[in-house]
C-alpha cells in the first residue's frame, strides 16, 4: 500500500533474540527497504527489544477475512479429541 | 498484524440497532477490535481524532524540550533529554501508524496539524524560558500523560491499546528523570530552588488542564467510556493526579500555587484526597483555540522542519524508484 507522497508502508517484525520467533511490533512509511530497516532500527529497538528485524511490504500480506471467521475458525472448538485431555488413561501409567 | 490491506475494501456495514448492540457486546465482553473488523463509524472516528491529537502532542511535546538539548548543564542531564525526546518522536511514529490502521493517511494527519484543524495536547503551548521547566515537564506533564495512557493501554481498539503498552513502558524514566533533576535543584542553591518553584507554580495549573474539560462539559467522555476507549473520565484522572503529586512536591520541599488545595478525608470514598481550586478554564479554551503563548511558533517550527525536510523525502524516493527500474532492466 503506498501513500499519497508514495512512501509505501512497512510491517515491522523483531525477533528479540536467536532461538525465538520474529515477532510484528508495528509498521512505518519508508521508500525502499533499506531505509524501512533503518528506521525500524531506530524507531522499534531503542531499548534491545530485539536483534534482527524483518520488514515486509505491507502490501504483499495477504490476510484472512474477518467476516469469515466464523466459518475459518469456530470448526476448531467442538473437536477437542484433538487435545491430549481428552482420553483417559489410568493413574498408574503416570506422565505420558 | 496491521495489514491495513484490506481497509475499504469491504462498505461500512448498515448501521442498525441489531449491529450497534452486537458491537457492544463485543465490547462489554472485552473483545478487543482489530482494523478490519466492523465498528460503527463514530467509533472509528472518535479513534481517529483521539489517536490523532495524541501522535501530533507527542511530535509537538518535542520542541518544548527539544530546545534545551545544547543547554543542558551536564552530559547526564543531556544524554537523558536527547533520549526522552527521541522517544517522543518514537511515540509520535507508533500513534500516527495506529491512526493510520482505521483509514486515515498520514499525509491527512501531517496536513491537519500544519493547517492548524488538528489539535494536540495544550500544554505544549507554554514556553520553557528556564532550565527549571525540563525538570518540571518530565515530572508533571509526563506524569499527567502517565496517568492518562495507563488506563488507555486497556482501550477497545487492539493497536491503539499495544501503542500504549510500548510508550507506557518507555515513558516511566520520562517521568522519573524530571523529578530528579527538579530534587536536585531543590538540594541546591537558593536560587536554583527558587527556580524550582517558579516552575512548578507555571506548569501546575496547565497540568490540570491536561486531562480536559471537566466532565459536565467533555463532549466525547459518555460514549467513550461506554465503548471502552476511556476507562476514566477527566475528572476522576485529574483527582488521581492531583492526590499522587501533591505529596511529591511535598517531599522535596517545594509547594503547590493553589491557595485552596486541602486534604479532604472523605474524598475518594472515605480514603481521603485534596480538594483543590478552580481551574482557569477561560485560558484553557484560550490556548486551545490557538491563542496560547506558543501556538504560532511550534506550527511554525513543525512547517518549517516539513518543508525543510522534503528534499530528504524526495531524494529518498527517487532513488527508490530508480533502484526498482535498475533491477526491473536487469
Amino acid at each position: 500500500m503506498t501513500n499519497e507522497s508514495g512512501m509505501p508502508l512497512w510491517e515491522v517484525f523483531i525477533r528479540p533474540r536467536a532461538g525465538l520467533h520474529h515477532k510484528h511490533v508495528g509498521s512505518l512509511h519508508a521508500s525502499d527497504s533499506t531505509m524501512a530497516v533503518q528506521a525500524a532500527r531506530d524507531v522499534y529497538t531503542r531499548r534491545e527489544e530485539g536483534d534482527s528485524i524483518w520488514v515486509v511490504a505491507s502490501a504483499d500480506i495477504h490476510a484472512s477475512d474477518p467476516a469469515r471467521s466464523a466459518e475459518n475458525f469456530d470448526p476448531a472448538s467442538d473437536k477437542v479429541y484433538r487435545h491430549p485431555s481428552f482420553y483417559d488413561i489410568p493413574d498408574e501409567v503416570g506422565h505420558m | 498484524m496491521y495489514s491495513q490491506g484490506l481497509i475499504g475494501a469491504d462498505s461500512q456495514p448498515v448501521e442498525d440497532q441489531a449491529f450497534l448492540d452486537a458491537f457492544q457486546r463485543r465490547i462489554d465482553a472485552e473483545e478487543k477490535i482489530e482494523p478490519n473488523d466492523p465498528m460503527p463509524m463514530a467509533y472509528r472516528n472518535t479513534l481517529v481524532r483521539m489517536i490523532g491529537q495524541h501522535a501530533h502532542s507527542e511530535i509537538v511535546g518535542m520542541l518544548p524540550e527539544g530546545n534545551w538539548i545544547t543547554r543542558a548543564p551536564s552530559l547526564r542531564r543531556k544524554v537523558a533529554l536527547l533520549a526522552k525526546v527521541q522517544d517522543e518522536g518514537g511515540h509520535g511514529l507508533y500513534l500516527y501508524s495506529a491512526a493510520e490502521t482505521l483509514g486515515v493517511s498520514r499525509e491527512q494527519m501531517t496536513e491537519e496539524l500544519l493547517s492548524g484543524e488538528a489539535k494536540y495536547s495544550s500544554i505544549f503551548n507554554y514556553p520553557t524560558p528556564t532550565w527549571a521547566d525540563i525538570g518540571t515537564i518530565g515530572w508533571l506533564v509526563d506524569g499527567a500523560a502517565i496517568m492518562n495512557q495507563v488506563p488507555l493501554c486497556r482501550c477497545s481498539y487492539g493497536p491503539y491499546a499495544r501503542a500504549m503498552i510500548r510508550v507506557c513502558k518507555e515513558e516511566s524514566f520520562h517521568q522519573r528523570q524530571g523529578y530528579e533533576l527538579v530534587k536536585s535543584l531543590c538540594e541546591g542553591s537558593a536560587d536554583q530552588k527558587a527556580m524550582a518553584q517558579d516552575s512548578l507554580n507555571r506548569w501546575w495549573w496547565p497540568s490540570l488542564m491536561m486531562f480536559g474539560p471537566p466532565d459536565t462539559d467533555s463532549q466525547h467522555s459518555d460514549q467513550s467510556m461506554k465503548w471502552k476507549i476511556k476507562r476514566f473520565t477527566n475528572d476522576e484522572l485529574r483527582q488521581k493526579f492531583v492526590d499522587a503529586t501533591v505529596p511529591q512536591a511535598e517531599l522535596i520541599g517545594l509547594s503547590m500555587p493553589d491557595p485552596d488545595l486541602k486534604w479532604n478525608e472523605e474524598k475518594n470514598n472515605g480514603q481521603g484526597g485534596y480538594d483543590f481550586g478552580e481551574i482557569d478554564w477561560d485560558e484553557f479554551w484560550r490556548v486551545v483555540n490557538g491563542h496560547g503563548m506558543m501556538n504560532k511558533d511550534r506550527i511554525a517550527a513543525r512547517k518549517k522542519a516539513w518543508e525543510e525536510g522534503a528534499w530528504v523525502r524526495d531524494a529518498a524516493k527517487a532513488y527508490a524508484a530508480k533502484q526498482k527500474q535498475r533491477t526491473a532492466a536487469a
